[in-house]
Formats: structure tokens, C-alpha cells, sequence
């Protein structure tokens, strides 16, 4: 199984590069100097605190560089505002707005105003349909379960349709079966869309099954890149060794799951 | 750095709304130096020893009243929280906050319908005395009505700081056998010590820039604040280079004061949440439950008293030919109006502050705060050093050249109470808003919504309620002042409570009852209103 070699369908992602982006909340710098490959999931993985949300944060716009560059497809989009970047993410939580019903939490997807054409109402109804989510339209956020709030989440990044997909621990609180279906949605999704993903989790095995290639900070810094199975070979590269820990390599201890702080 | 491309239109209604709050000031600031330069000599000869006794009587006045409230209050919070349980608790409670929402004037004249010399209490006082009951303008008068509003508010608050004892501790008391006096010594006074110096600064603070209290029942020169002889040297002498010094030393008054209040770390708004009773574990003796069931009893029917009394007397009147009463209708309606417009200009520009302030803390980070950032966030506060008479007193005097000052009465009603109902308006609404921000900020960003958009379709569902429960807690305020209506009224607009004044003026006074009940329920259920909206909003 070498999911490098899995490649996408449809070959409609564009290309994330960090150029000696660097950044500081006050105290610990981060520097990012790292590109991510059109139209691959890439998995970020590394310890609390290494740069992981901050870097999506980078991509989305929510952080704004101290200096270097962001380019998404070629294009510096350093300083586009977030809506205006082609990119789409979903956080661990309050990706939905609680007082709007799923489809029009779906439908701000597509309009700001909530002004819907036709064709966007349908594109909403397809979207659902699409995550399973077909006939619950007309529910409100709480009366969804969380697994369900997140395919809400990935109904909108249907229809937005935008060539980035970040991911920050969308599935982190979710129990392990539901996570796996969670991340099957994410990888066919993928499939016919063909977005570039990037794929910030805690979780080894995550990585794993979704994960073509994999960027592994330490420190603020890109400790190792490279394509996700080579990690988790005996000659992956020593930091992302120790963070792991050595119950995933050697045998067939393979689901072997640690949650790291 | 955060970013949020809609901030800017937060920061532009912050700035306006800020501007137009430094306008109202300053306006009134250029007033009173416009006058005092023009007329020098006359503002230094106000310094007379009338005023030095106004200023003295105005700071006498304040000491005794706090000391009255503050005192009784925290033998009453101490009974109250050692019964956490007994019937009629929670209405004791609820009659507390009562006074809170009550206008003053309903409450100066439920004190006279009870404590006057036509009062309900008049014939058996005279009696005990042996002689004709004098009845209690002047000091008794305003020190009844301050201990009315005052003490009520205080052990609310002295109840919030006894409620902050872990219970723990007093499972420990429990378990030590500590009684009574002990407990008091060692768990009860510190936290009621810590809380003293905020609850006794508020009322003071209350008590000083009190003016329809004094107004209503001060009853003469011997018994005037600052605030009134403002007033007086306005609406009567019209001696402007004398209200220009009362006015200025209102000011350094006040702003000592508040001062002294951040130094102490009190808060000046002061609305008393609804403490829960924690379980005690200590349970009180024969002797001490009596002492404390004789203070309780004596404290309702010391709150109660005057509002019984505002609704007896209310009945009484005609309250039908009241109602057919041109004049009675025309200034409802005003009223209503003003307070309306009042209430949303209020909501409005706190709205402005509270987000220009939140969207300036996310595009700074973790940066130092500017100076804008820090007007945004205690701007709202500050208009407490200016009392509304002082704002009047301002404007009054810088109009009164170019234009008829009467004329702009209606203005001059809305925009100050608005202001001085802000800090009410801001405590509602900050903690909802930033609470929706947060959840609701990178989201927005995300997918692009701001500006109108936003407010239509975030911000306004997640706000409603508090923003109502401001409205509310804005309009009643404002229904009820008689501080710039009472500069600026006349025969042609007149609000209620300026009609009610009028009324007593001209010894009518079954009708202002009359008038004093009906202001008194709609404030009464407005604050209400405002209390249950925010309830909901934390359920």
C-alpha cells in the first residue's frame, strides 16, 4: 500500500508554498519554509505547541506574516483577506453558526448574504446529500451529533469548491470508528475533487490512512517532509521517531494509538 | 496579529460613536469655560460661604447616608445568608432589587406619602411626639430616601460577597463547632471587609451626584447639594458664572471620588446579581435567629414601606380624570418617546464601543493596547465623572446665546440619558458579544461575512436578548430622570416626571401620586423585563 501513488482523480488542487514565513505570538518565533504538493493530502503532524494550527492559520489568513511570502497556486496571496484566498477549513469546533439551520450553514458557503440562487440551493442539497446528511437540512447545529456537525463542515467545503482544504483536528473529539468514516469522507471527497489538503492531527494512524505525504514540525520549525509511508518505516527520520514513540514501528503493533500533549 | 476584513467597519461606528460621546462632553465643557472666561470675577465671587456650605452639606449629606446604608446593610446580608432557607426569602430578595429600577422621584414620594407631614405616618408620629409631626424635608428626608435605595442595593452586594465563601469552609467551621461569633470573626467579616470599600464607595459615589432626591425633598437653601444649586442658579437666580464654579467643583468632586473608587477597585455601575444560597453547615442558635429574624423584618418593611405607601396613594387619586388629562397624555407620550429613542441611541452606541473594541483587540494581539482601544473600552465608564446635570448645566449655558435652550430640550433629554445609561447597556451586551466573536470570528473571515451581512445574520441572532435586556434597563432609566428635563423643560415639553414635579410643586398631590404609580410599574417592569431577557440569555 503506498498511498504517495494514489493519485487524485482530477488534478484541480493548487500548490501551498511558505517562503521564510515567519511569525511570533510575542514569545516563540516560528519560521516556515515548506511547499505542499498540489492535489496530495498532506499530513502535518508534531508536538503542542511546534507551529501546527499556526501554519493553517498562515495559509487561511488568520495570522498575518511578519515576513515571507504565502503562495497558493503560484499567486502571493500574503495580503488577501481570508474570503478572498481560495481556500476552505474547518476547525476542531464552532465551525457552524448555532442559530442557522444546516442548510443555510451550508448556503453561506456559497453567499455571504445568504442570497441563494437556484442552482446555489441546489448545490447545497447535493452537498448534504453527498456527507449523508440528506433530510436533515432544516436541523439546527445542537441537534446535531458532533460527527454530524463536521460533515455539516465539509458540506460547505463542497460547495465552496475551493483548490485548499485545511483541516485543523476537524476530528480530534470524535471516538475512533467515527473518526475512521470521518477521514474515508475526507479521502473520497478527495478522490473526485482532487483539492490540495493539508491535515493538521495528533493522531499517527490518522495520518496514516488519509495521509499521502506528511510535513513534521518541531520547534517552530519544518523538521522533516516527505511522503507519509517513509515515516513510518524504521528509516523515518529521528525526531518524528521520538515523538511517536516506538510502539508503531518493528511489529504488527500497528493501530497502536498514543494521544500526545 | 488577527486579521478580520470586517473590523474596520467596527472600528469606524467605535470612533463615531466615541465622537459623538467626546461631543456631548465637550460640548458641555466649552459651555461652562465660554462662561467662565466671559465673566471671570463673577466665577471667582461665587466662592462664598453659601457655597462652601453647599459643597459642605453636599459631601455631609453623602457620608451620613453611606454610613446608614452600608452599616444596617451588613448586619441584614450577614442574617440573610445565615438562613439560607425560610419562607419569603426570595421576595425579600426580589423587593430588594425593587428599589434599583424605581425612578427616584416615585420613591421620593412614596417617602413623603408615608414620612410627610400629610403622611400615613403623621397622625400616630404626632401622637408619640406630643406634638405635630413636622414631617421630613430636609436631611431625615434625603437620608431616608439614600437609606431607601441605598441599603436595599448593599446587602444584595455584601450577599454576593458572603455567597463567595467556599463551602468548604464552612463545612470546616461546622466541623470545628465554631459559633456564631467566631464564624462572624473568621469567615464572614473578611470577605465582607474585602467587599466594604467598593459597596461604601458606590453609595457614595450614588449619594453625591444625587440630585432629584435632594430636589424633592430637601425643602430649602439649609439642605442643597452642588447638583441642585446648579440647578437653581440656572433655572432660577440664572446666575451663570455661579453655576459655572458649582458646576466645576461638582466635577473635582466627582472626579476625586471615582478616582478613589478605581483605587479601591469598586464598580461603579453596580447592579446586583440574584445571589445563590450556598448550603450552610452551621445552624443558628434561638437567640441569634431572633436577632436576625428582627433585622430582616425590620429592613423589608423599612423598603417596603415607602413603596406600599406610592401605591396606596397612587389608587387614591383620580386616576381616571388623570388619564383623560391632556397634559398627562402629552407627556406620556414624550416620555415615551424620548426613552425610546433615548433606549436606542443608548443600545446603539454601546453596540459601536463593544465591537470597535473587540475587533481592535483581535487586530492587535498580543500588542500593546492603543489609546483608541482603551477609549472603547472604559469610554462607557467615564461619563460617570459627568453627571447629567453637569452635561446640561454645559450645554445650557453654550446655547443659551445662539438659541432658545427650551427648544432643544427633547435633544438634550435623549442624547445624555443614552450616554448615562451606557455603562448599564455595555455590562449587558460585552460579555455576549465577545463570547459570539469568539466563536464566530474566523468563521466570518472565512467565508466573508461582515459588515451588514454579519449584523443581519450573526451578530443580531446571538445578540437579541442582551441587547433587549439593555434597551430595557436604558429605557427605564431614562423614563425615569429628572436631571436634564428638569434644565431644559417647559410648558412645551414636559415629560412625567417633569409633570409629577410640577404637580408637587403646586401642592396636587394625589395626582402626583397618581402620576408616581404609573411611572413607578412601567419602570418596574421594564427593569424586570430587562432582568428576565438576560436570565434567559444565560440559560
Amino acid at each position: 500500500m503506498t498511498p504517495a501513488g494514489k493519485v487524485a482523480g482530477v488534478e484541480k488542487g493548487a500548490a501551498v508554498r511558505l517562503e521564510q514565513v515567519s511569525f511570533s505570538y510575542g514569545e516563540a518565533p516560528f519560521l516556515f519554509d515548506v511547499e505542499f504538493a498540489a492535489s496530495k493530502i498532506t499530513a502535518i503532524m508534531g508536538p503542542s505547541g511546534s507551529g501546527k494550527s499556526t501554519l493553517l492559520n498562515l495559509v487561511a489568513g488568520f495570522e498575518t506574516p511578519r515576513s515571507g511570502r504565502v503562495l497558493i497556486g503560484g499567486a502571493d496571496v500574503g495580503t488577501e483577506p481570508p474570503s478572498a484566498r481560495p481556500v476552505s477549513m474547518v476547525f476542531q469546533e464552532n465551525n457552524l453558526f448555532a442559530h442557522l439551520s444546516v442548510e443555510r450553514n451550508v448556503g453561506l458557503g456559497r453567499s455571504p448574504s445568504l442570497r441563494l440562487t437556484e442552482a446555489d440551493h441546489a448545490a447545497v442539497a447535493e452537498a448534504l446529500k453527498r456527507v449523508g446528511l440528506a433530510g436533515k437540512e432544516q436541523r439546527l447545529p445542537r441537534e446535531l451529533s458532533g460527527g454530524e456537525r463536521q460533515r455539516v463542515a465539509l458540506a460547505r467545503v463542497l460547495v465552496r469548491d475551493r483548490p485548499v482544504l485545511l483541516l485543523d483536528e476537524p476530528f480530534a473529539s470524535l471516538g475512533p470508528a467515527l473518526r475512521d468514516d470521518m477521514l474515508d469522507l475526507v479521502a473520497s471527497v478527495h478522490a473526485e475533487r482532487g483539492m490540495t489538503v493539508l491535515f493538521v492531527t495528533h493522531q499517527p494512524e490518522d495520518a496514516r490512512r488519509v495521509g499521502q505525504n506528511m510535513v513534521f514540525l518541531d520547534n517552530g520549525m519544518v523538521a522533516a517532509t516527505g511522503v507519509a509511508a517513509d515515516f513510518f518505516d524504521r528509516s523515518g527520520p529521528e525526531a518524528f521517531r521520538r515523538y511517536i514513540g516506538s510502539g508503531l514501528f518493528g511489529d504488527g503493533s500497528r493501530d497502536v494509538a498514543r494521544k500526545r500533549t | 496579529m488577527q486579521r478580520a476584513p470586517s473590523s474596520d467597519s467596527r472600528i469606524t461606528a467605535g470612533t463615531l460613536a466615541l465622537a459623538a460621546i467626546a461631543l456631548l462632553i465637550g460640548g458641555a465643557f466649552a459651555g461652562l469655560i465660554l462662561e467662565g472666561a466671559s465673566d471671570l470675577s463673577g466665577a471667582a465671587s461665587a466662592f462664598d460661604p453659601y457655597l462652601l456650605r453647599v459643597a459642605r452639606f453636599t459631601l455631609w449629606q453623602a457620608v451620613l447616608s453611606t454610613l446608614l446604608s452600608v452599616v444596617p446593610a451588613l448586619f441584614v446580608a450577614r442574617a440573610l445568608s445565615r438562613h439560607p432557607r425560610f419562607f419569603g426569602r426570595d421576595f425579600i430578595l426580589q423587593l430588594f432589587a425593587v428599589p434599583l429600577a424605581l425612578p427616584a422621584i416615585v420613591a421620593a414620594l412614596g417617602i413623603l406619602a408615608l414620612y410627610g407631614r400629610a403622611g400615613y405616618f403623621s397622625g400616630p408620629f404626632s401622637q408619640i411626639g406630643g406634638q405635630s409631626w413636622p414631617g421630613i424635608y430636609g436631611l431625615s428626608g434625603i437620608l431616608i430616601a439614600h437609606v431607601f435605595f441605598n441599603l436595599p442595593l448593599s446587602v444584595r452586594l455584601f450577599l454576593e460577597a458572603l455567597g463567595t465563601v467556599p463551602a468548604d469552609q464552612w463545612r470546616l467551621a461546622s466541623q470545628l463547632g465554631m459559633g456564631a461569633v467566631p464564624a462572624f470573626r473568621l469567615i464572614e467579616w473578611p470577605v465582607l471587609r474585602a467587599a466594604l470599600p467598593g459597596v461604601a464607595g458606590l453609595v457614595f459615589m450614588l449619594c453625591i451626584t444625587s440630585f432629584t432626591i435632594v430636589l424633592t425633598l430637601g425643602g430649602g437653601p439649609a439642605a442643597t447639594t452642588l447638583e441642585v444649586a446648579i440647578y437653581q442658579a440656572l433655572r432660577f437666580d440664572f446666575d451663570p458664572a455661579r453655576a459655572v464654579t458649582l458646576t466645576l467643583l461638582q466635577i473635582a468632586l466627582t472626579f476625586v471620588v471615582v478616582l478613589v473608587l478605581m483605587r479601591l477597585g469598586a464598580n461603579t455601575v453596580g447592579d446586583a446579581n440574584l445571589p445563590v444560597a450556598s448550603r450552610r453547615y452551621l445552624s443558628a442558635s434561638m437567640a441569634e435567629t431572633v436577632v436576625n429574624a428582627t433585622l430582616i423584618v425590620l429592613a423589608s418593611l423599612f423598603v417596603a414601606g415607602p413603596m406600599a405607601a406610592t401605591l396606596v396613594a397612587g389608587l387614591g387619586a383620580d386616576l381616571g380624570r388623570l388619564a383623560g388629562e391632556s397634559a398627562v397624555r402629552q407627556a406620556t407620550l414624550t416620555s415615551a418617546v424620548l426613552a425610546l429613542l433615548s433606549a436606542l441611541l443608548s443600545v446603539a452606541l454601546s453596540l459601536s464601543l463593544i465591537m470597535a473594541r473587540r475587533a481592535l483587540a483581535l487586530k492587535r494581539g498580543i500588542g500593546t493596547r492603543t489609546l483608541l482601544e482603551h477609549a472603547t473600552d472604559t469610554g462607557a465608564g467615564f461619563v460617570l465623572v459627568v453627571p447629567p446635570i453637569v452635561i446640561g448645566a454645559g450645554w445650557f449655558l453654550l446655547l443659551r446665546t445662539v438659541s432658545d435652550v427650551f427648544a432643544i430640550a427633547s435633544v438634550m433629554v435623549v442624547a445624555v440619558n443614552a450616554v448615562m445609561a451606557m455603562p448599564f447597556a455595555v455590562r449587558a451586551v460585552r460579555p455576549a458579544y465577545d463570547a459570539a466573536s469568539e466563536r464566530h470570528e474566523r468563521l466570518c473571515a472565512q467565508l466573508g461575512i461582515s459588515g451588514w451581512n454579519r449584523l443581519r445574520l450573526v451578530d443580531w441572532p446571538s445578540l437579541r436578548r442582551p441587547l433587549a435586556t439593555g434597551f430595557a434597563f436604558a429605557m427605564a432609566l431614562s423614563l425615569g430622570d429628572l436631571g436634564v428635563i428638569a434644565l431644559f423643560g417647559s410648558d412645551s415639553v414636559q415629560t412625567l416626571p417633569y409633570l409629577l414635579l410640577a404637580r408637587m410643586g403646586s401642592y396636587r398631590t394625589a395626582d402626583a401620586a397618581g402620576l408616581a404609580l404609573l411611572l413607578g410599574l412601567v419602570c418596574l417592569a421594564l427593569v424586570f423585563a430587562a432582568d428576565w431577557l438576560g436570565r434567559g440569555e444565560r440559560t
